[in-house]
């Protein structure tokens, strides 16, 4: 179960990844729970394995043309879909990581796991998942936290 | 700095650790200090252990949730190899414990992802004021 201020931490997180690497403000929707195990996933998803004081995962999922944009705006020639994996697990990674500015040190994370092309691999470990939706430019995303 | 000053300093070795590629070529990309010459990229830590003994940089960027071996145990190897090295992590680990555990070990400087260019270039700067 998280708390408000939890949530609130990864919507900070979100927040401040767009507006310092691609230099533009995305806007967070109403974060909303899901109980049946299934918050879904777009074409490319970025998950991180939490463990420590808090356990359970962290995943950035999002449609391909979001992020060749976003790799456009950080300076980023190179499209490929090695390179838009590589983003989405680092998305993943820098938004968990942050959130140890107010979890602690004992919010342990894991290197990213990305899933592509198969959005039915993408599974929380838990029923219970709080889906923050993301809104940059016109592509939607979000962020899923599924923790005990 | 002036171009004077420029001249009268030699030329560093940098290397760049981190995981995503995309990181390692948007440190290479965006890092616009003139004594910096970049000597190569590693993935994680075992892998720039061998970077360092065959290039022997004398700055390195280090990112430290990586496969194999993470940035903190990659820290120590560096510095048992050649104390001198200045490091400035590169990581989204933004408590400060982590900052200070990674200072602890070796490290000279902490910058936190994500960043921006000018961030970049002035932790660089500032880890360079120490050479």
């Amino acid at each position: 179960m998280l708390k408000e201020a939890e949530i609130r931490t990864f919507i900070e997180g979100t927040t401040n990844y767009f507006e310092i690497s691609a230099q533009q403000s995305a806007t967070v929707g109403s974060p909303y729970l899901v109980t049946d195990g299934n918050p879904g996933a777009y074409e490319y998803t970025g998950v991180i394995g939490i463990s420590g004081a808090r356990k359970g995962i962290v995943y950035f999922t999002a449609p391909r043309g979001m992020l060749t944009v976003l790799l456009m705006r950080m300076q980023e020639t190179d499209t490929s879909d090695e390179n838009i994996k590589d983003l989405v697990g680092e998305v993943a990674n820098t938004i968990s990581g942050n959130a140890r500015r107010d979890f602690g040190k004992n919010f342990v994370i894991s290197v990213p796991v990305v899933i592509a092309h198969d959005l039915e691999k993408v599974t929380a470990p838990h029923s219970r998942s709080y889906v923050i939706p993301i809104n940059w430019r016109t592509h939607s995303a979000k962020l899923v936290v599924c923790l005990e | 700095m002036t171009d004077m000053d420029v001249e009268s300093k030699p030329m560093l070795k940098l290397m760049i650790v981190d995981d995503s590629n995309i990181i390692r070529r948007r440190i290479e990309r965006s890092q616009q200090i003139a004594r910096l010459e970049v000597v190569g990229a590693a993935s994680n830590g075992r892998e720039a252990v061998e970077l360092f003994r065959r290039t022997q940089p004398d700055v390195v960027t280090m990112d430290l949730t990586m496969p194999e071996m993470d940035g903190v145990e990659c820290v120590q190897k560096l510095v048992a190899i050649n104390s001198k090295v200045l490091i400035l992590v590169v990581s989204a680990l933004a408590d400060k414990a982590t900052a200070v555990d990674a200072i602890e070990r070796g490290a000279n400087g902490f910058l936190c992802k994500p960043f921006t260019d000018r961030q970049l270039n002035d932790a660089l700067e500032e880890l360079l004021s120490e050479a």
